[in-house]
């Protein structure tokens, strides 16, 4: 194969892996998400509460041991509701790492304070504040990103805008959120569609311009087709009653044991805050 | 037909363009209460746009729309929208357009929600739509996860919740796989007794005896023709001159290959 053609097919066919790849994490989540595990068995509405509270607690307490201690209890977590770890590891831990990483890389040198050592080759100096600084960073983000990833892997979609919902969040933005989630879909489809469709008519290979003129006509024909969808949607919300105003109905039912649990959770971060405040 | 009955919806010289192209051209219509209308034509020749304005989603540039006596028009809308919309309802031909909430179950309670129902009102009805429909076992399920004819039904459902004496439905079998056809024809065929009207878009004419007492056939945004299904589906030139009939090539199971135009039913 010419490696003109080899380049032309990859632009084209790695599109569709990342369109087919964000489909079945969604999959997957959902799958997570009716295992018979620890926090599946939770009402969403103390799940919410709990897991935002840990969240706020990770960002303000200020021992790393403390945070590290928060990253154990997420772990423990995870593998009472049968999270994959190696999922986590992918999905989370290494993405966060390499984000935070880039960000607090420049803290290692910048900082003022004791040196700890030196960059071999380049002689540059890494502080200790600066090691302390960079290590809050990412303990936080790795932290507070697994709290957030089990609540989102554990809880269906749905219930997570309901129990926003019972939480007092805006309707309409919970509202804009679930439409947002649920078209993401159909355009994700119909992306994964046309490229698959544009990839079985293709022969031979197309030069820069050309791929060029494929990525931008295909984004504009996924435009109209939005526009068109939305305008759809809005036409059918009219005609069931819509006019300007949302209405929702909530319905959960919460069990000693949910209420166990949050206060196993105020005792976890009372603990934190007394130990790392 | 009775003269002291009121059509539930009459369209006089109607007109509706899209830019300069005409989807609708002096269209008049009058539909009886109780009455099951097929409105057949080909693809572009203006019975989804005549549903959009029956159901007071668009509005003719020229010409009038009566609602059961009433003018059917944006002020009168304004006016008693609810009203109107407890009483007609329309299915889409793409339930992906309908089917905009995060379950099953809140696709069904978002009419009621928004007629302002009371809530054990709406459970109630929501939980009998379900069963009626067999989808209860979808009812916590993600729309974007069902399959084409699972979500043709719950799109069918949500209007269905609201219990509207007039149903509009557009390409109601287009795109499903035999049994989920055959699913919707039988919910049409059952609801024949009912005092519903009922106005389907198609262009499948397998269908249209079971679902229809009377067949508008539209070509170029007019009725060419309107009747009892057997008076319509037995006239061939009308069906080839508007596009609903063509001769295609086939085998027959003597292993005869010719073309004549032909209605297809489940055997040849």
């Amino acid at each position: 194969m010419p490696a003109g053609s080899r380049q032309t097919r990859s632009f084209i066919e790695r599109t569709a892996a990342v369109l087919v790849d964000a489909l079945e994490r969604a999959f997957y989540a959902e799958e997570v998400a009716h295992e018979p595990g620890f926090l599946q068995r939770l009402d969403p509405r103390i799940k919410l509460l709990g897991i935002l509270a840990l969240m706020i607690t990770v960002v303000a307490v200020r021992s790393l041991k403390v945070i590290a201690g928060l990253f154990l209890v997420a772990l423990i977590i995870a593998v009472l509701s049968h999270v994959p770890l190696r999922s986590l590891l992918k999905r989370v831990w290494v993405a966060v790492l390499l984000f935070t990483g880039v960000i607090a890389l420049p803290a290692l040198f910048t900082t003022p304070g004791r040196i700890a050592g030196r960059l071999p080759a380049l002689g540059w100096t890494i502080t200790a504040q600066g090691l302390t600084s960079a290590g809050f960073l990412v303990a936080r983000a790795e932290t507070a990103a697994t709290l957030c990833v089990l609540l989102i892997l554990t809880t269906p979609w749905a219930q997570v805008l309901k129990a926003l919902r019972v939480l007092k969040a805006p309707v309409v933005l919970v509202t804009i959120l679930g439409m947002t989630y649920r078209y993401l879909f159909l355009l994700l489809e119909t992306a994964r569609d046309m490229f698959e469709s544009r990839r079985s008519r293709l022969v031979g290979k197309l030069n820069g311009s050309e791929r060029r003129r494929v990525a931008a006509s295909s984004a504009g024909v996924l435009m109209s087709k939005s526009f068109d969808l939305s305008s759809e949607v809005y036409s059918a919300m009219l005609s069931r009653g819509f006019h300007g105003e949302v209405y929702a109905l909530d319905e959960f039912e919460s069990r000693p044991f949910d209420w166990i649990m949050l206060g196993a959770c105020a005792l976890v971060i009372a603990a934190a805050f007394w130990l790392g405040g | 037909m009775s003269v002291a009955e009121p059509a539930v919806f009459e369209l006089r010289d109607v007109t509706y363009r899209y830019h300069q192209v005409k989807a609708l051209d002096c269209l008049c219509l009058a539909i009886r209460p109780g009455s099951r209308v097929a409105l057949l034509g080909a693809n572009g020749s203006g019975k989804s746009t005549l549903l959009r304005i029956l159901d007071g989603l668009c509005f003719p540039q020229e010409g009038s729309v009566w609602f059961c006596g009433q003018p059917l028009s944006e002020e009168t809308l304004a006016r008693d929208g609810f009203g109107f919309r407890r009483r007609v309802g329309l299915v889409f031909q793409n339930p992906d357009v309908q089917l905009f909430s995060p379950t099953v179950f809140d696709e069904l309670a978002f009419g009621p929600l928004q007629l302002r129902w009371p809530t054990a009102e709406i459970r109630r009805r929501v939980s009998e739509t379900l069963d009626l429909m067999e989808i209860a076992h979808l009812r916590d399920r993600s729309p974007h996860h069902l399959s084409m004819g699972e979500k043709k039904r719950v799109a069918l459902a949500s209007i269905l919740v609201l219990d509207p004496e007039i149903l509009l439905l557009d390409e109601p079998t287009a795109a499903l796989d035999p049994k989920s056809e055959s699913h919707m024809i039988d919910f049409r065929v059952r609801a024949k007794g009912g005092a519903k009207t009922i106005v389907t878009a198609t262009h499948d004419l397998d269908i249209a005896e079971d679902i229809a007492d009377t067949c508008c056939v539209f070509q170029e945004g007019r009725v060419a023709a309107e009747g009892p299904p057997s008076q319509i589906l037995s006239n061939v030139p009308l069906l080839e001159q508007t596009s609903l009939l063509h001769s295609h090539l086939h085998t027959h199971k003597s292993g005869a290959v010719h073309a004549h135009p032909h209605l297809h039913r489940h055997e040849h």
